[in-house]
């Protein structure tokens, strides 16, 4: 049977997340079904058609799925899994919401956030904020998995041409109203899916500070991330949180400033390719997973790295 | 309104995680416990809503071992009204532990049920979402915000973009982020006086709920480690290094 992908969008485009759960999705099964569900999400569904790993699109429109509550997509997805042998999904707040419901439904044991498929039903996951990884085995008929999307790559996303099916909708679940979504707009990539990021604790001692990482970001084309304890303060806004409760970010380039490196912190970007932490405290924990360490108080570091990267001739972007 | 809560006994957030040299999974023995940190905010924000008058009782609720009960004492410590403890031996899963909670709401019968929105020892993010399908009750992941608006609440969630408000009619299952509120500590008073509250303990085999494992735990291994860093004297060097070295700007 074949593997049925869930695909974030925002009815307009996929998030680009999708590519990387389609990449998962083709590791389980060459065989991958994907299902857009939303309202005016053709342009979607279109999109995903063209993805070559996916050999069918399910498309499903009604007014109450244009703001992707779970209540009104898992019933859908549950009738839908009768056809299939494992449903997948990104381990983001998506499909963490949605994922555990469908899989109760189908009376079956979630396997959450995976980085690895070790075969059709074996798969390998973080525990304990990363600190472990266990080997898990299904042994339920139909497979729930969702998967983080950062170690996967993400798929092909021109020169397929899969055919799109319409499915019949289901009924509105009454209890759940939509009010509103506030998304924090910017010209910056994304955190997720950035090659370069710049991180801020609870050493920036302010909100005002951060604009000595926007600086930097900026001159990079960086995101920015921070700690827990920086969101916490009101430095930031939480969609910049990177840990065990936030985001897990693998960028290329990884810059820690003023943050002390927290088990919850390095859970979500210890994976990074290069790691720079720059702190004042020369015993602070984030030292032992940065390939380069620069012991310093942030508020002269700063300025001076920022006077460095204007000294270099070009800068990757 | 009556609010149930669910609290988890993990290892303290604090503890380093050291791999069993056999692989069969993490040491526990004697390694610091305490509750889940969310479960700690879903207390809170129970204790909280029955301060402003708007429920009537907070019972606790975890599903575990017999240590397990200190995480429902820590409650009651805190304001919960009373406890139950639901016996069983060895690790659960999720779709079990929703499955045991379902029956306690069945008996309980409470408007709303909170818990953190993941422990962070399997960090598998599922129960209260797998508790709420079988309910078929309404699920407000992730909150960092509660309003308590007569029979119905208004929910915020953090959600990755940003903030999601949601409005959800009781009964209700909200599992709780971090920055929802600030757990109180208990006072010594208040620790002897729960001491007498009551806790009721329940066998999970007397609930009539399949909780056989469905999954199986082939290995757990250490991560793989990054190697040893150096430490530059100046931000030259650094800028330096990362052009021309890691070649990554």
């Amino acid at each position: 049977m074949a593997v049925l992908l869930i695909a974030e969008h925002n009815n307009k485009e996929l998030r680009p997340f999708t590519l990387n759960a389609a990449t998962a999705a083709s590791q389980i099964d060459s065989d991958v079904h994907a299902v857009v569900i939303g309202q005016n999400s053709a342009d979607a569904a279109k999109q995903l058609s063209e993805l070559p790993v996916i050999k069918k699109v399910l498309s499903v429109e009604a007014a109450h799925y244009e703001n992707f509550t779970a209540e009104n997509f898992a019933p859908v997805i549950v009738k839908l899994a009768e056809n299939y042998s494992h449903i997948v999904c990104s381990a983001n707040t998506f499909g963490k919401n949605l994922m555990p419901r469908i899989a109760a439904h189908l009376d079956t044991s979630q396997v959450s956030d995976i980085i690895k498929v070790i075969s059709p039903d074996t798969f390998l996951r973080p525990i304990y904020a990363g600190n472990a990884f266990a080997t898990i085995k299904s042994n339920d008929a139909k497979k729930c998995v969702t998967i983080r999307p950062t170690s996967f790559d993400p798929c092909e996303s021109t020169g397929g041409s899969a055919p799109i099916e319409k499915v019949d909708a289901s009924e509105e679940f009454s209890n759940t109203k939509f009010i509103k979504r506030e998304e924090i707009k910017s010209d910056r990539p994304e955190l997720g899916t950035a090659r370069i990021v710049v991180s801020g604790g609870r050493g920036m001692q302010s909100g005002d500070n951060f604009k000595l990482i926007t600086e930097i970001a900026d001159k990079l084309g960086a995101a920015i991330g921070a700690s827990r304890a920086a969101v916490d303060a009101g430095y930031i806004s939480n969609d910049h949180q990177v840990g065990q409760t936030g985001k897990v970010v693998v960028p290329d380039l990884y810059i820690a400033v003023g943050i002390s490196g927290a088990i919850q912190h390095l859970a979500g970007m210890k994976e990074s390719k290069v790691i720079v932490a720059i702190n004042k405290d020369g015993e602070a924990p984030i030292f032992s997973v940065a390939d380069y360490g620069l012991e310093a108080d942030l508020f002269e570091a700063l300025p001076q790295f920022m006077e460095e990267l204007n000294k270099l001739n070009t800068i990757q972007k | 309104m009556k609010i149930l809560v669910a609290v988890k006994r993990v290892i303290d957030y604090n503890v380093q995680i050291r791999v069993k040299e056999d692989g069969t999974g993490v040491v526990t023995d004697n390694v610091k416990m305490s509750t889940n940190p969310p479960d700690d905010n879903a207390i809170e924000e129970a204790v909280k809503i029955k301060e402003a008058g708007k429920a009537t009782e907070v019972v606790a609720v975890t599903v575990g071992e017999e240590k397990a009960q200190e995480t429902v004492r820590k409650a009651l410590a805190v304001g919960a009204d009373r406890g139950i403890h639901v016996k069983v031996d060895g690790i659960l899963e999720p779709l079990a532990v929703s499955k045991i909670l379902q029956k306690v709401v069945d008996k309980e019968k409470p408007d709303l049920v909170f818990m953190g929105k993941q422990a962070i020892d399997d960090d598998c993010n599922q129960t209260g979402q797998m508790l709420s399908a079988l309910l078929n009750w309404p699920q407000a992941t992730f909150a960092s915000k509660i309003d308590v608006k007569d029979n119905k609440l208004e929910v915020t969630r953090e959600i990755d973009e940003g903030l999601e408000t949601i409005e959800i009619n009781v009964p209700a299952i909200v599992t709780c982020d971090l920055r929802l509120n600030e757990p109180r500590y208990a006072s010594l008073p208040n620790i002897m006086k729960a001491k007498k509250k009551p806790i009721e303990e329940i066998a999970a085999s007397d609930l009539g709920v399949d909780v056989s494992p469905r999954l199986e735990q082939l290995k757990v291994e250490e991560p793989p480690k990054r190697k040893a860093g150096i430490k530059v004297a100046n931000v030259a060097e650094l800028v330096q290094k990362l052009k021309n070295e890691a070649k990554v700007i």
